[in-house]
């Protein structure tokens, strides 16, 4: 028990005594929490977007217009019971002249026409937008190339409806990518910038450590101090970067959730601020600590 | 470590907190507290610091370590506290190998082996007091011995008014009773000092070396670098000397006599050529010197 409170004195002792290099630790990890914090909510609010837009492609397969209702629907059976099919809709012919109706401006196109051109067809969404390609090819039975061989009857042949499906699935799917890249980056780079700017306080007080050893003292005995100052460090960073963070949030982003549909979108696709707050508080902490133990090892060798 | 030749030092701190009675200890031949047999230190690179050098250093005594600068006078220091491996050959203290001490033991032995260097090692950022104490706490030692023994280790070096100044507040040698202090504090069988008075003046020097004469009538063995080979040569103190890594020199010069610290240190002034104007400066182990 008084070993317990002698490493804490000796812990506080040290942040004290070293004012400068803890408070350059302490900020270090403000600042880079708050990056963090901020830019993770982002990120993911980008994703969810992504991921919004990528759930709304889909691939029509159109059918023949003699195709009989029990056709249609062992089509329909079939479609849906492939692989990575999300969800299969029937439209029929009238449907798809109401929706085209609703796209056109001139709407006296459609009116000038007597008879219904557009056939009706199946929707068929993936559960990734990556997929729909191989559904396609799969539905037509062109897999192995060649002639196309539906599986079955009723179903003429594919078309999409958004001319740009592939494009949209393409530049979200980089876009995908390049956000997970980012954000592993910015938390490589957080972790690194903290670890290091704990290693630089500990590496100028070497000659501390040299002189305990000196003086017969275990590793553990010089470790547990440190190691407290570092889960301090964490926790003081942890703390007033968590502050800054909920006054951002009750004062800027919550007041535009109303208006704004991007901030709106924090509510349900990124992590609730409590848990963010969380992640981010034990994050800090646990690589403070770390920062000092690694950094320590270097010196306990005899 | 020491355990069944001599009372670990925290024993015999308990042991005078309960006036239980000293056990009566197990006779015959004691090893003697360092015992080096042909120890080789080659460091990488191919220099070799130590050839062969073979020494045995009772209990008790009083040893002059000698030799110009790059003769391995630190380099066999650092071998004793396993600050560095040996290349072969066997180091023992106290009877016991330390080249094949696991390193968890390692501390142990320095708790053993008190240690001053001429930069004297203090840590900056506690007090003389804290920094005594340190090598207390380091072994686990109750407040209640911590208060006792700190104080009466400083009042012995002459440091008693210092207790909460920090290093960079004292003089040099202020800062090497402080090393002493800390170095003595829990009662080491051993205590080796690595120039201790490298970086301090001739008179405070002295000082230092009473000191350490003092520690020495204690019963524990002292073992002093130096590379000041002059102020050793009539010290009628056992003088080793090393020369490229070798023993050339192991005598007991003028003969070992019992003597007073007033004497010792008046004689080391005559050695150093100091007269009675420095004698009277370092009486209170160089005090009036500091301010």
């Amino acid at each position: 028990m008084s070993r317990i409170l002698f490493f804490f004195s000796e812990a506080f002792r040290a942040l004290r005594r070293n004012g400068a290099p803890t408070l350059a630790a302490v900020v270090t990890t403000v600042v880079t929490l708050v990056l963090l914090g901020v830019l993770i909510p982002i990120f993911q609010t980008a994703q969810a977007k992504s991921n919004e837009v990528r759930s709304q492609l889909a691939i029509n397969f159109a059918l023949y217009d003699d195709a009989t209702n029990a056709e249609i629907a062992q089509a329909k059976e079939k479609v849906e019971a492939m692989p990575h099919v999300a969800e299969v809709s029937f439209i029929s012919k009238q449907e798809a002249l109401q929706t085209l109706k609703s796209e056109l401006q001139d709407k006296s196109i459609v009116e000038e026409l007597h008879t219904n051109p557009l056939p009706a067809s199946l929707l068929v969404k993936a559960t990734d937008a990556s997929d729909l390609p191989q559904i396609e090819k799969e539905v037509m039975g062109t897999t192995g190339g060649g002639k196309a061989d539906p599986i079955s009857p009723a179903i003429s042949n594919p078309f999409s409806r958004q001319q740009s499906t592939e494009k949209i699935e393409k530049v979200t799917s980089a876009l995908k990518i390049v956000l997970t890249v980012l954000m592993a980056l910015l938390v490589v780079a957080s972790v690194m910038l903290i670890g290091n700017t704990i290693r630089l306080s500990i590496f100028t007080r070497r000659r501390e450590v040299e002189v305990m050893r000196l003086v017969g003292a275990t590793r553990w005995f010089i470790r547990w101090p440190f190691l407290i100052e570092g889960v301090v460090v964490g926790f003081l960073g942890g703390l007033v970067a968590i502050l800054i963070l909920w006054i951002g949030k009750t004062t800027i982003v919550d007041p535009l959730s109303d208006t704004n549909s991007f901030a709106a979108a924090q509510h349900d696709a990124t992590l609730a601020f409590p848990v963010l707050a969380a992640v981010l508080f034990g994050a800090a902490i646990l690589v403070s600590t770390l920062g000092s133990g690694v950094t320590l090892r270097r010196f306990l060798r005899v | 470590m020491f355990s069944q030749k001599a009372p670990a030092p925290m024993a015999r701190l308990r042991r005078n907190k309960n006036d239980r009675p000293e056990p009566v200890r197990s006779r015959g031949r004691r090893a003697p507290i360092i015992e080096l047999s042909d120890v080789t230190k080659v460091y990488p690179g191919g220099h070799m610091a130590l050839d062969r050098v073979s020494l045995s250093i009772g209990r008790g005594e009083f040893v002059f370590l000698v030799g110009p600068t790059g003769c391995g006078k630190s380099t066999l220091i650092k071998t004793l506290i396993r600050e560095l491996d040996v290349t072969e050959g066997s180091v023992r203290i106290a009877g016991r190998d330390i080249a094949t001490m696991p390193e968890k033991k390692i501390p142990q032995l320095r708790r053993n082996i008190g240690t001053v260097f001429q930069d004297f090692k203090l840590l900056p950022n506690r007090t003389v007091y804290d920094n005594v104490a340190y090598a207390l706490q380091v072994i686990g030692a109750s407040r209640h011995e911590i208060r006792e023994q700190v104080p009466a280790t400083l009042r012995l070096v002459g440091l008693s008014t210092k207790l909460h100044n920090y290093p960079d507040q004292l003089s040099g040698g202020e800062q090497q009773r402080v090393a002493v202090a800390r170095a003595f504090v829990n009662h080491p069988p051993l205590m080796l000092a690595d120039e201790p008075s490298g970086n301090l003046d001739p008179v405070t020097s002295i000082g230092i070396m009473q000191l350490l004469y003092r520690i020495n009538k204690t019963g524990t063995t002292v073992v002093v670098v130096t590379h000041d080979r002059e102020m050793v040569d009539n010290m009628r103190r056992r003088v080793v000397e090393l020369y490229e890594g070798r023993v050339v020199r192991d005598e007991v010069s003028g003969g070992y006599t019992e003597e007073s610290t007033t004497e010792f240190g008046m004689r080391m002034q005559a050695e150093m050529g100091i007269g009675a104007d420095g004698e009277r400066k370092t009486n209170g182990h160089g005090h009036s010197l500091a301010r």
